[in-house]
């Protein structure tokens, strides 16, 4: 038989705010241990949670971007459990009516694409952060109440690639969006991962959840050892072994252990949070954040793929937003799709790695490179002469036209030198004729015109050679 | 009962008087868990509560004071910030002279649970005070300060009020912002108010009101002018209801000597009302219905107060316990600091939210709050308020208090009706209406919602009425 995985996933996000989901203390990441506090987030008696606007406005247009239906009602639920970073003793979420439900999202998957079902998202806020030392556990309230959206997908992956090719595009759009920063290094993305392996009717095995997988390699590592451990256990007729459980991955060992069974499953006991009243969602305010989505990545990608941008240069483009929305502006203003793209993602790029700066305040913008790349279209300059206005731009600080005019780099591109002199001739038939009848002294009335069309800058032996073949 | 707040005329006077006899309350009734220093008056406010002196319940945040809610589990606790009732207080000018012991976080209706000792009964020191809030409605029946500030989940200002002879006022749910109030029942709390009138209650009412961004569930009330719809409600005609299955006899086998008298009293009141134009009628409701009001009011304020608790850990505040595991510290601390009698409402609250039982028991509580809520709503169409007496007898003696959860006995609804204003957060008001075996009682008036103006004007009636007659 055919061993088919089955996997879920669930993708808890940080999200971008000003402040906490539900208290005033700033949500920003700092060195500094339990200095973005306010008593809310310490849970002390008598406090009571405020919804953030922006995190609400956010999180509709994660749902929209995932196509899901968005409730007429904001309501938020609170999940009960004992825990020391769980300061109230209940967590603020959404569980019987998240912010959206019953979505799908297209996600680019290979040269193609793949649709997920997305049951629905969520938003909550996050648990403090405890580090366990030898003799003492210390708990840090700064990540206590901030922001975080979970998306839940259906059971739709049946290989750990599509479940990496979906996560990766998922924290793209997040960051694309500027709804997260979803940096794994600051523990921005956490993941529970549900893995199956059908029964041999074809129908869903029994499901084992992995909780708290903090990186997208450390999730390929457990589907891969999940999977193994599943199929060994089915292969040795020991199908019954596997149990509905959570289990969490070993770094050390590679391996998956368990935490418990679905007996000792912990009751959440939900309920409706009667602080914060059911707030009417305004659909023309929904309208309004959905207007200002911006394209995603996934049309980005089918709109540098019709440019016939290659694949390596289309990743690299889609790397980050800035350096899209910048390629964009190139193309228009009129740049060369597929020279623009060999630039930024060499040149350019090469540039800002080396000075740690983004291209949002890189020297060379836009209109800069499309004034540039517009003489290199038109044969004014070579692209070497360009990478060298470019360098100077850079080195000697200077604008860009101001670079282009001052150049005394000589044009010594034959073909255009030809072409150009080619058409000067042609348009003087005249003084052909009167130099062919030994006006000499004409020869130099052609290098003055080509002089006066380069503004001098034609390389003068060259430009000789040119005419005397024409003038033969 | 003239108002004690406007004639207030030498306020060094009231304030020295106050801290002079302050000692002395406390020993004859215990009403304080934190007596505070005096102060100099301060520089006179607009408001008339400006230099007045009162008494705060100690589940209210003040930043720098001890806030124990009478509590084992906060019985060192110090709040690094403000409840915003005490901090519109402050604005006022008001001078705060303690904070008030309560049944332990609110969670009971004798006054006689909190970690510092029984409070006791003003006008017979061997009676309760109820509660919850005991010491609050103590320091006001006793003459002691003209206001202090109470809060109400199930009846816990208007129950002790009437056995106390004195205002006791919870507004509609929302107008008064619970910020830093300790909370028992999220959707149940309320602030509550205690004077010696009605006017009185108005004045203090529009000093605490307004919508606070810190708490989402207040509402704009600046169109609302308590005091000033009392002071202008002489010839408004008013319509009542009763409702005939708590206060006819013959709903009662066995009735008692104590009931009968209290229900006599009423009878005798509606017949000064209906004398003086006011219009009252009794109706019908379910009695079934009304029967779940002690159930109802169980389940739900147990299941949030399990959970509203569960900050109570001794982790982030309170006293640290001892435990060779964090699991082992909690419990230790939550064993040993809650009273048996919270803990048993922990259980009961945990148990009615588990997803087995919870359609049952939690869900099914919210469906019939919501119908006796809508009940009470179609009558409010027709009629102005609500009027019933606040209690089947007079404050009992302490030692027969007990933790009394809502029992289903015959005089159940008629204990228990005052929940009604907390299940539908409607306006209602205690007004005393005379004595019987030399202890004070109360009656009850409520409203429908926003209507706050209604029901204090009214009640405002109905106390000149018995004035005048009884």
């Amino acid at each position: 038989m055919e061993y088919v995985p089955t996997i879920g996933i669930e993708m808890h996000c940080e999200m971008k705010s000003n402040s906490k989901v539900f208290s005033p203390a700033a949500n920003t990441y700092s060195k500094h241990s339990n200095t973005h506090v306010s008593p809310i987030d310490m849970g002390l008696p008598g406090v009571l949670p405020t919804v953030n606007k922006e995190c609400v406005r956010k999180s509709i247009m994660m749902a929209s971007i995932l196509h899901c239906e968005i409730p007429e009602v904001l309501c938020f639920d609170r999940k009960n459990y004992y825990y020391p970073d769980l300061p109230k003793g209940f967590q603020i979420t959404q569980s019987h009516m998240p912010i959206g439900i019953h979505g799908e999202i297209e996600v680019p998957y290979g040269e193609s694409t793949l649709k997920v079902k997305i049951h629905d998202i969520h938003l909550e806020e996050d648990s403090a952060k405890m580090e366990h030392l030898e003799r003492e556990s210390l708990i840090n309230y700064n990540r206590a109440g901030v922001p975080l959206l979970e998306l839940v997908t259906e059971p739709v992956f049946h290989s750990i690639d599509e479940t990496i090719a979906f996560l990766e595009y998922i924290r793209r759009v997040y960051q694309f969006t500027g709804i997260s920063d979803a940096d794994m290094k600051k523990g921005q993305i956490r993941c529970d991962v549900n893995v199956s392996i059908n029964e041999e009717d074809g129908s869903l095995g029994t499901k084992v959840e992995v909780k708290n997988v903090n990186s997208f390699s450390n999730i390929e590592k457990v589907l891969e050892c999940e999977i193994k451990r599943q199929i060994q256990l089915i292969d040795n007729g020991k199908r019954d072994e596997i149990e509905q459980e959570t289990r969490r991955y070993d770094e050390a060992t590679n391996s998956t252990i368990r935490m418990r069974s679905k007996v000792d499953a912990i009751d959440y006991k939900y309920f409706v949070e009667p602080n914060i009243p059911k707030i009417k969602i305004d659909p023309d305010w929904v309208k309004e954040i959905q207007d200002s989505i911006i394209e995603l990545p996934l049309s980005r990608r089918n709109r540098y793929q019709a440019l016939g941008l290659t694949s390596e240069d289309i990743k690299i483009l889609l790397r980050e937003r800035t350096i899209s929305d910048y390629f964009d502006e190139c193309i228009t203003l009129g740049c060369e799709a597929k020279m623009a793209s060999s630039w930024i993602t060499s040149i350019i790029l090469a540039n800002l790695k080396d000075e740690e700066s983004s291209i949002e305040d890189f020297k060379v913008q836009p209109k800069d490179l499309a004034k540039l790349l517009s003489k290199v279209l038109d044969k004014t300059i070579s692209n070497k002469q360009a990478k060298e206005i470019f360098d100077r731009v850079l080195k000697e600080d200077i604008l860009m036209e101001k670079a282009i005019e001052t150049s005394d780099v000589q044009i010594s591109d034959e073909a255009y030198l030809d072409s150009l002199v080619k058409s000067i001739v042609e348009a003087h038939p005249s003084e052909v004729e009167a130099y062919k009848n030994g006006r000499t002294n004409l020869f130099n009335f052609f290098v003055g015109n080509v002089m006066k069309e380069t503004k001098g800058k034609a390389n003068p032996v060259l430009t000789k050679e040119i005419i005397e073949k024409y003038l033969q | 009962m003239k108002s004690v707040l406007l004639n207030i005329h030498d306020k060094q006077k009231e304030l020295d008087r106050t801290f002079d006899e302050i000692q002395e309350h406390q020993k004859n009734y215990n009403s304080f868990v934190t007596l505070l220093e005096k102060v100099p008056l301060k520089e006179e406010t607009s408001s008339l509560l400006s230099n007045v002196c009162y008494a705060l319940k100690d589940n209210y945040s003040t930043k720098g004071i001890l806030t124990t809610a009478s509590s084992n589990t906060l019985r060192d606790y110090i709040p690094p910030f403000n409840s915003t009732v005490y901090e519109k207080l402050e604005a006022a000018g008001a001078i705060c002279v303690g904070k008030t012991v309560l049944d332990e976080f609110g969670m009971g209706g004798t006054g006689t649970t909190g970690h510092t000792g029984v409070v006791r009964n003003p006008f017979d020191t061997s009676r309760i005070a109820g509660g919850s809030s005991a010491g609050s409605c103590a320091a006001v029946a006793s003459g002691l300060v003209p206001f202090a500030i109470g809060s109400d989940t199930g009846d816990s200002v208007r129950k002790p009020a009437a056995y106390c002879g004195i205002v006791g006022y919870k507004p509609t749910y929302g107008m008064i912002s619970r910020w830093g109030m300790l909370p028992f029942a999220s959707s149940l709390d309320h602030v509550g108010i205690f004077t010696r009138s009605v006017l009185d209650a108005a004045i203090v009412a529009d000093a605490l009101k307004g919508k606070d961004e810190k708490d989402m569930t207040t509402w704009d009330s600046s169109s609302i002018h308590l005091q000033e719809s009392v002071e202008n409600s002489k010839d408004q005609k008013y319509k009542l209801f009763y409702i005939k299955e708590i206060v006819e006899e013959e709903n009662y086998s066995n009735i008692k000597e104590n009931h009968r008298q209290v229900i006599e009293n009423f009878n005798a009141v509606l017949e000064h009302c209906q004398k003086n134009g006011i219009l009252v009628e009794g109706v019908s409701i379910d009695k079934d219905l009304l029967a779940k009001i002690p159930s109802v009011y169980t389940c739900i304020s147990c299941a949030e107060a399990t959970s509203n608790m569960s900050n109570l850990t001794g982790i982030s505040f309170g006293p640290r316990e001892n435990g060779s595991k964090i699991d082992e510290l909690m419990t230790n601390f939550r064993t040993k600091n809650f009273s048996p009698l919270i803990k048993r409402r922990f259980v009961i609250g945990s148990y009615v939210l588990q997803s087995e039982n919870q359609e049952k028991y939690f869900v099914n509580a919210q469906r019939v709050r919501r119908l006796l809520v809508e009940e009470l709503k179609k009558y409010f169409q027709e009629y102005d308020g609500l009027i019933l007496p606040c209690s089947s007898s007079i404050a009992s003696k302490i030692e027969d208090a007990k933790d009394m959860m809502k029992k289903s006995d015959d005089l159940a609804i008629l204990e228990n009706h005052m929940a009604l204003g907390n299940f539908g957060g409607f306006p209602s008001i205690t007004i005393p209406c005379g004595k019987v075996d030399g202890m004070p009682i109360g009656l009850n008036i409520t409203g429908n919602v926003y209507e706050d103006e209604k029901v204090l004007s009214l009640a405002s009636r109905v106390e000149e009425i018995i004035e005048e007659e009884v």
